[in-house]
C-alpha cells in the first residue's frame, strides 16, 4: 500500500508540453507496474502566462481506493519528488494566482528528491534553494533549459532524461523496466528509450542536509477576510511615485506592497548605462512600469516589478545597451544603477562577462538562431 | 470514392484523459453530427479535444465555432430540429449569455446535449467551480446531471443522448461538470468499443416532428394566453415521463457496458445505518467519501448521499435514504442570496423534499468550495461535528454555515 506524488514545476506556455509529457508518462509507466494514477495541472495556473511558474502533478497508487484518498486533497501538500525544469526557479516560485514566494523544495518530503535541469553545480544551486528542516536529495541533470512556444515542442529529450532520472531516484514510483516498455509503446522511438536508460545510468544525487541552502525568509503576505476587504470589488490605486531615493530628482513609480515579481521572470535586463542615449523607449514601453528614472536621467530596471518579458531589449535602439540575461545568473535584486555609480569599472567588467555568457549560453523563449536546436542537441550529448 | 477511415475505437481500451476529454470521446462514439463552440474556460477543453479528433481524422462532424454563446446554442437548437445529433456547452457567464437560446431549446423540445463546465459567475472574474451557473436551468425543462468522475462523464454523455432523444422525452440534457476537478484532471478511463456503443445508442429519429422539405411543418409560432399553459403542461409531462426512460436506459447501459452504480439518480455511500448523512453533488464526493470512511473507522455512523440528477429531482429515492437519518448535512457549492434560510439551492430543494415525512431529520446547510476553493477532509469532519451537536442538544444554533471563509 503506497501513494507516491510527483510535482513538475515549469514555466507556463514555454514548458507546458514538457511538463505534460513527464506527468503523463509517469502514469502510463506505473500502469505497466499494475499501479493506478492520475495526472493534472494546477488549475489556478491556467490560463497560463508566458514564463510564469506553474505546476503539474502525477499521483501513483497501488489501489483505486488509495487514489481516491490522495485525490481528496486536490493540491498535494507534500510530494516524493519535485522536478524543476528551469534552474532559475530554484530561487522560489510565484504562480500568477499569487501565493507569495514558495521555496522550490517546499513540498519535497523528508528523504525525497529534488530533480533540477541545470548547468550549475549543487553548491551554486543551493545559494538559491531555500533551506529546509528535513534532508532531501538533489539530482542535477546537466542541461540547458528547454523552452518552446505554445504550438511547438522542442523535442530535445529533456522529458526522457527526467523520466530516467526519476526511475533511479524513486524506484517505488515506477520501475525502469516499466518506463522503458511504456516509452517504447507511447513513442515508438528507440532513441528516446536510450535517453531514458542513459539518464538512469548517469544519475548522481547529493543529500542536502537540514539548514543547508538559502537562509532568507521567503516573501509572503496575509490575504484579507470578508470583513476587512473593501466592498464592491474595489482596489485602491497605488499612491503616486516620488523622486529617486526620496530626493527631488528622478522618478520612482508607486509600487504594490503585495504583488511583487521576483522569480516570475526567467531573464532580466542588464543595462549598459554608458551607452544609454536616454531615449525613454524602455521606460515608456515596459508593460510593468519597472524602470526607475535616476537623478541623472538614466533608466534602472527595478527587480520588484520586472517580469522578464524582454520588451526593453527589443525597443532599445542602441546595440547591446539592454541585454536580457538568464535569471539564474543573479543572486540578488539590487539596483544596477547604484552598483554602476559606486564602481563603474567593476560594473563594466561584471556586465561584459554576463553579456558574453548570454551570447554563448543561450537562454531564450524558443530558439535563438537557425540551427540552434541541432547545436544544443550536440552540447547535451556531450554533457 | 472517398475511403472511410476505420473508427478509432474498434476495441474497448483504457485511456488517461480528463473529464472534458472523456466527453469529447463520447461525442465521437455517439457519432454526433453538429458541435458548436465558443471558447470559455473550462468548457473550452472539450472544444480543443474534439478539434483534435477532427484534425486527426478520427471523428467526422460539423464543427461550428460561433461568434458568441448565444449563436452557439441557437445553432444546435436548429440542427436538432432537422434531425442532427448535437452537442454544445459553455461555462459561467458564457452559459448565461446563451440563456435566451437555452430556454427555447427546452421549450421546443430539442434534445440537445450540453456540457456546463461549472464556473463561478462574474463578478469577480474567476475560473473555479461553483454550481450556480448550471442551476439556472433547473426550472426550464432541461435534464440536469452532476458528474463526479471522468468515467462517469463519458458514460453519462452516452446515456444523455439516449434519454434526451427518446420520443417519449425530447428534452435537452445538461451535464454539469466541476471546473478543474473534473474538466482538467486526467484519470484512467475505460473507453468502450464503437460496437458496444452502437448496440446501446440508436440513431436520433425526430419522426414527424423533424423539420424537412418532405415533412412541411412550422416550428415555434408565437402564442397567446389561450395556448401557453397547455404547452407548458406537455413539457411537464415529458419531464415526468423521463424518470422511467432514464431507468430503462441506465439498466441497458449497465448490462452492455458492465459498470455503474445501482441507481442512475443517487449514489449511496455507507448510508444504510447512518445517523448523520452528508449530501452533495459533483466532485466533492471524493473528499467526502474519504472523510466518511475515516469516521466509520473511528466508529461513527456517518454516510454520504450524492445527488446525481438534480432534474428530474429524485424525491422518492432521497426520502427513502434520508428519512432514516437523525441529521442531514447538506453541502452546497452554490448559494442563493436572500433565500428562505439564507442558504444553498440544494438545501432548499432537499428540505422541501423531506417536508412530507412524518419524522423529519434535523437539517443543516454548509456553503463550501465556492469559486473552486478546495473542500478538505477536515472541513467535512467539522460539518459532521456541528450536525452531531445539533442532534445531541436537539437545537440548531445556526442553519447555514460558510465553511473556511476568511473573516
Amino acid at each position: 500500500m503506497a501513494t507516491l506524488a510527483v510535482e513538475v514545476v515549469y514555466r507556463g506556455i514555454f514548458q507546458r508540453t514538457l511538463a505534460r509529457n513527464i506527468v503523463r508518462n509517469i502514469v502510463f509507466a506505473a500502469r505497466k507496474d499494475s499501479k493506478i494514477g492520475t495526472a493534472f495541472g494546477r488549475y489556478s495556473d491556467s490560463p497560463e502566462r508566458n514564463g510564469i511558474p506553474a505546476k503539474q502533478f502525477a499521483i501513483v497508487c497501488d489501489t483505486a481506493l488509495e487514489l481516491e484518498e490522495s485525490l481528496a486533497v486536490y493540491e498535494a501538500t507534500n510530494v516524493d519528488v519535485t522536478i524543476n525544469v528551469d534552474d532559475a526557479m530554484c530561487k522560489g516560485i510565484e504562480s500568477w494566482a499569487w501565493y507569495g514566494l514558495q521555496p522550490i523544495n517546499e513540498l519535497t518530503n523528508s528523504g525525497g528528491t529534488l530533480i533540477v535541469t541545470s548547468r550549475q553545480d549543487a553548491d551554486s544551486l543551493l545559494e538559491d534553494i531555500h533551506q529546509k528542516d528535513t534532508p532531501y536529495d538533489l539530482a542535477i541533470i546537466p542541461s540547458t533549459v528547454s523552452f518552446s512556444g505554445l504550438w511547438v515542442y522542442k523535442d530535445d529529450h529533456t522529458d526522457m532524461r527526467i523520466l530516467g532520472t526519476l526511475c533511479k531516484v524513486c524506484p517505488d514510483l515506477v520501475s525502469l523496466e516499466a518506463m522503458l516498455e511504456s516509452i517504447q509503446e507511447q513513442t515508438g522511438s528507440g532513441t528516446k528509450v536510450a535517453s531514458v536508460q542513459k539518464a538512469f545510468d548517469r544519475t548522481v544525487t547529493r543529500t542536502v542536509e537540514p539548514g543547508e541552502g538559502n537562509t532568507e525568509t521567503p516573501f509572503s503576505f496575509d490575504m484579507p477576510g470578508w470583513k476587512t476587504m473593501e466592498e464592491g470589488l474595489v482596489i485602491r490605486a497605488l499612491p503616486q511615485g516620488a523622486g529617486y531615493g526620496g530626493g527631488d530628482e528622478g522618478y520612482v513609480p508607486g509600487r504594490s506592497e503585495v504583488f511583487k515579481k521576483w522569480s516570475t521572470r526567467s531573464m532580466r535586463p542588464v543595462i549598459n548605462f554608458e551607452t544609454c542615449i536616454k531615449c525613454t523607449l524602455c521606460w515608456l514601453q515596459c508593460p510593468d512600469t519597472c524602470f526607475d528614472v535616476t537623478p541623472d536621467g538614466l533608466y534602472d530596471a527595478n527587480m520588484e516589478s520586472c517580469c522578464g518579458c524582454g520588451v526593453c531589449e527589443a525597443v532599445c535602439p542602441v546595440p547591446d545597451c539592454v541585454t536580457m540575461v538568464s535569471e539564474s545568473e543573479f543572486n540578488g535584486n539590487d539596483s544596477q544603477w547604484e552598483a554602476w555609480q559606486k564602481d563603474k569599472d567593476g560594473y563594466d567588467k561584471w556586465m561584459t562577462v554576463l553579456v558574453e555568457k548570454q551570447k554563448s549560453e543561450t537562454r531564450t523563449h524558443g530558439f535563438h538562431h537557425v540551427g540552434g536546436y541541432a547545436d544544443e542537441i550536440n552540447e547535451m550529448e556531450e554533457a | 470514392m472517398a475511403t472511410v477511415k476505420p473508427k478509432p475505437y474498434a476495441e474497448s481500451k483504457e485511456e488517461l484523459i480528463s473529464g472534458s476529454e472523456a466527453i469529447g470521446i463520447a461525442c465521437a462514439l455517439a457519432d454526433v453530427d453538429v458541435i458548436t463552440a465558443y471558447p470559455i474556460r473550462p468548457y473550452d477543453t472539450v472544444m480543443q479535444y474534439v478539434s483534435r479528433l477532427k484534425a486527426d481524422g478520427n471523428f467526422d462532424f460539423d464543427f461550428i465555432v460561433a461568434e458568441s454563446e448565444h449563436s452557439q446554442f441557437e445553432i444546435v437548437k436548429h440542427a436538432s430540429a432537422v434531425g442532427a445529433r448535437t452537442f454544445t456547452g459553455s461555462s459561467g457567464v458564457g452559459w448565461f449569455y446563451a440563456f435566451e437560446a437555452i430556454t427555447v431549446t427546452a421549450g421546443l423540445r430539442m434534445p440537445v446535449v450540453a456540457m456546463v463546465g461549472n464556473r463561478a459567475l462574474d463578478d469577480p472574474g474567476a475560473f473555479g467551480v461553483e454550481h450556480n451557473d448550471a442551476m439556472a436551468v433547473r426550472d426550464l425543462g432541461w435534464h440536469l446531471y452532476w458528474v463526479a468522475t471522468a468515467q462517469e462523464a463519458l458514460d453519462m454523455a452516452l446515456i444523455a443522448w439516449k434519454v434526451a432523444e427518446d420520443p417519449r422525452v425530447l428534452l435537452p440534457f445538461a451535464l454539469s461538470c466541476d471546473g478543474s476537478f473534473l474538466t482538467h484532471s486526467q484519470a484512467i478511463v475505460q473507453v468502450p468499443s464503437q460496437d458496444q456503443v452502437n448496440r446501446f445508442l440508436p440513431s436520433y429519429q425526430r419522426g414527424t416532428l423533424q423539420l424537412h422539405p418532405d415533412n412541411p411543418i412550422t416550428v415555434a409560432p408565437q402564442v397567446n394566453e389561450d395556448w401557453l399553459m397547455e404547452i407548458r403542461k406537455q413539457t411537464d409531462e415529458a419531464m415526468r415521463r423521463t424518470s422511467d426512460v432514464i431507468k430503462e436506459a441506465y439498466d441497458e447501459f449497465r448490462e452492455i457496458f458492465g459498470r455503474g452504480d445501482p441507481s442512475p439518480f443517487i449514489e449511496e455511500y455507507m448510508c444504510d445505518d447512518a445517523e448523520i448523512i452528508l449530501v452533495g453533488m459533483g466532485t466533492l464526493a471524493m473528499p467526502t467519501r474519504v472523510a466518511v470512511r475515516r469516521m466509520r473507522e473511528a466508529g461513527k455512523k456517518i454516510g454520504f448521499l450524492r445527488i446525481k440528477f438534480f432534474r428530474p429531482f429524485p424525491a422518492e429515492e432521497i426520502r427513502a435514504v434520508l428519512g432514516k437519518a437523525k441529521g442531514v448535512a447538506v453541502i452546497d457549492r452554490d448559494y442563493s442570496y436572500g433565500s428562505p434560510s439564507f442558504g444553498g439551492v440544494l438545501f432548499h430543494e432537499l428540505r422541501s423534499t423531506l417536508y412530507t415525512l412524518d419524522d423529519r431529520p434535523l437539517m443543516l446547510n454548509f456553503i463550501a468550495g465556492l469559486g473552486g476553493r478546495e473542500i478538505k477532509v477536515r472541513d467535512i469532519d467539522q460539518m459532521v461535528e456541528t450536525t452531531q451537536t445539533a442532534i445531541d442538544t436537539g437545537k440548531i444554533e445556526q442553519e447555514t454555515t460558510w465553511v473556511s471563509v476568511r473573516e
